[in-house]
């Protein structure tokens, strides 16, 4: 596996209001209809963001100002609900880098890690903070400083965290943890000897 | 101090620790089915890897099965598409596939229990966030993304985090008319929706002691909408009863030497918790859901809530924005709310006593005119013994569509859904925007007795007056 660090990321944001959004907001179920994940950028808060007759519902991801957008800023408990994977791919492939939060359902967020998309969680209060000037200023470039643990917009800093493995996973460039499980070989083979059941 | 059986089974299947400080923790059983791991089969065949242990893996399918008719090839061409990359994966790598022709086929969570290959003391992964479930047996038991699929399938081990252990005692006795799908929406009312997060849930007192396997994995499988990605019950005879004689049950002089390891993990009495809370079992009414969220349920007897009584803005915001979508105005009493669709099923309530209790309370009554109920069993297993006992022909008697084994309308992959803005009352677990499958559609969630009763009304209804 290649090494790519990641350490600090810039871009627009776009803000996702509301408390507790399960997975199958970020992608309804019909669109797990697949053997590839090639194809859900189209499916990401499908519901959403469109009528059922396909007109918009001029959601925040679809203004023309949040345009370009590759940083989520969410609400608490985000991706709450199915482990599907294709949600946080769904988001990765229309083209977000990380998202800004101040809780996130436990597998999500490892899913998340694991495709190098940091989740980063700061106070409820700032965050909120964040999304509202945001809306105000949507030109403005935010800088995610992971190795920092904020991040800067405008004249503002706001406190991130992140607990300590997967911060280290994704500085390290190792997020993607195939190859460290691999190299365990002979580790793996003595604790599965050491277990009746396998 | 003593240790929780959480840290006793993740200690025994710790494998190291890596270079980022995360655990590598070996997977004793995988459990895939067709909609999260396709893509994992694809990396691992990008990567030129092979499976490690391919008899450490089961297959079964479910999510995406018709259950009018499990007659292949389906109508849905990308269903068909995709229980086709399944039998090719299993058939390639050697895996164990429990399928539609084997009578064993069923909702993943139900197969592993039933084949007795969910067991006390071992470490369980799915793509599916349920795994949960298998917590019941006294297991670490967990839902994965896919690309810790791929992680299990070429190593049988993960990279995570150890959770903090939340002991939750429920102690008394249960209302009549009170199950465990009433408990467990209790606790997800009271400790929130993300209450769990980071933490393994451990139920504890005499009222999990007196559950059987059944209803303790009704408990453990909404773990998940308590944000807690696992939860579990300690091993007892209950446990051993259950597992005893099943196919991939330890046997003869094996089963004396299992059961000794099995009693070995039990969280001892001193074990060492990050927190504990208790509920008494009298306090617990027949309880359902008036919202989007696990956690917004009320007792039956209670109206639901008025976000001018919020305790903070953001209650307030999202009592407002649950009441909207629910076309449902502020103090409803949940027994005036009337209803399209009843839905029995799913790896919550999909199982054999589901069907049971359900069937006595529905015995001599007729669904009422206009509302679709369908009966869906999780299992093929289930669906037979429901058929051995009389339960289906109650069900159709009384006018339910019984059909065959699938997830179906708890997530709607398949052709079971929800149309417009219907409401439906619903044994399954999530009430999400949109999640049974009409964007628009609404869920009430409750136990098995309470679909029923509302299926005979037409609306939700207090399962205690319905004979009385």
């Amino acid at each position: 596996m290649a090494i790519q660090p990641i350490t600090t990321l810039t871009g627009k944001a776009v803000p996702i209001a509301g408390a507790d959004i399960d997975t199958d907001r970020i992608i309804p179920a019909r669109f797990l209809k697949c053997v590839t994940f090639d194809d859900l950028a189209e499916g990401m808060f499908y519901d959403e963001r469109f009528e059922k007759d396909g007109s918009s519902k001029n959601h925040p991801i679809d203004d023309p100002k949040h345009a370009g957008a590759s940083l989520m800023v969410v609400g608490p408990n985000f991706g709450c609900g199915s482990s599907r994977e294709h949600a946080p791919q769904s988001i990765k492939r229309s083209g977000f880098q990380a998202i800004i939060g101040s809780s996130y359902a436990e597998i999500f967020f490892g899913n998340s890690t694991g495709l190098g998309m940091p989740c980063v969680s700061a106070d409820p209060a700032d965050v909120e903070t964040l999304a509202n000037y945001i809306t105000e200023h949507p030109q403005t470039e935010l800088t995610l400083d992971l190795t920092a643990g904020e991040v800067r917009y405008g004249e503002h800093r706001l406190e991130i965290n992140m607990p300590e493995g997967p911060k280290e996973a994704l500085l390290s460039g190792r997020f993607d943890s195939i190859q460290e499980l691999l190299d365990q070989t002979a580790a793996i083979e003595e604790t599965a000897a050491a277990l009746p059941y396998i | 101090m003593g240790k929780t059986l959480y840290k006793k089974v993740w200690e025994a299947h710790t494998v190291s620790t890596l270079n980022d400080g995360r655990t590598q923790l070996f997977i004793g059983s995988h459990l895939i089915h067709e909609v999260t791991s396709p893509q994992a089969f694809g990396m691992l065949r990008d990567l030129n890897l092979p499976v490690k242990y391919p008899h450490r893996t089961f297959a079964t399918v479910d999510h995406i099965v018709p259950t009018e008719s499990q007659q292949q090839p389906f109508e849905d061409p990308l269903a068909d598409a995709m229980i086709n990359e399944l039998r090719s994966n299993v058939e390639a790598n050697n895996i164990q596939y429990f399928s539609l022709n084997t009578g064993k086929q069923g909702i993943v969570h139900m197969v592993g229990p039933e084949q007795g290959i969910t067991q006390p003391g071992t470490t369980i992964v799915c793509g599916d966030s349920h795994t949960a479930t298998h917590g019941a047996f006294g297991a670490i038991a967990m839902g994965i993304g896919t690309t810790q699929v791929r992680d299990v399938l070429a190593t049988q081990t993960l990279a995570l985090s150890e959770l903090k252990v939340r002991r939750i005692n429920v102690t008394g006795k249960l209302q009549t008319g009170v199950y465990a799908k009433d408990v467990i929406l209790h606790i997800i009312r009271h400790l929130g929706a993300k209450g769990g997060i980071g933490y393994a849930y451990e139920y504890a007192g005499n009222v999990f002691d007196a559950m059987s396997m059944e209803e303790r994995m009704t408990v453990c499988n909404m773990s998940i909408e308590g944000g807690a990605r696992c939860g579990y019950v300690n091993p007892d005879q209950t446990t051993y009863d259950y597992l005893k004689g099943r196919a991939y049950a330890p046997k003869d002089s094996e089963w004396d030497e299992a059961l000794a390891r099995w009693e070995s993990y039990r969280s001892d009495a001193d074990a060492d918790y990050d927190d504990i809370v208790e509920f008494a079992a009298e306090d617990i009414e027949p309880t359902v859901t008036w919202g989007i969220s696990p956690d917004h349920g009320v007792a039956i007897s209670e109206p639901i809530p008025d976000p001018e009584k919020a305790e903070t803005p953001e209650q307030k915001a999202s009592i407002l924005e649950a009441l909207e979508y629910m076309k449902l105005p502020a103090g409803t009493a949940p027994t005036d709310i009337e209803i399209d669709v009843a839905f029995l099923g799913s790896c919550t309530n999909g199982r054999l006593s589901d069907f049971r209790e359900a069937a006595n309370i529905l015995k001599g009554h007729k669904v009422a005119e206009g509302i679709k109920a369908i009966a869906v069993p999780g299992s093929q297993i289930t669906a037979h013994q429901c058929e051995q006992e009389g339960i289906a022909d109650i069900f159709r008697e009384a006018g339910f569509e019984w059909r065959h084994a699938g997830c179906s309308m708890c997530l709607a992959m398949n052709p079971d859904k929800l149309t417009g803005d219907q409401i439906c009352a619903s044994s399954s677990n999530r009430n999400y925007k949109g999640r049974q499958g009409s964007p628009t559609g609404r869920t009430i969630l409750m136990s098995p007795a309470m679909v029923v009763a509302a299926a005979v009304k037409g609306k939700v209804t207090d399962v205690r007056t319905l004979n009385a």
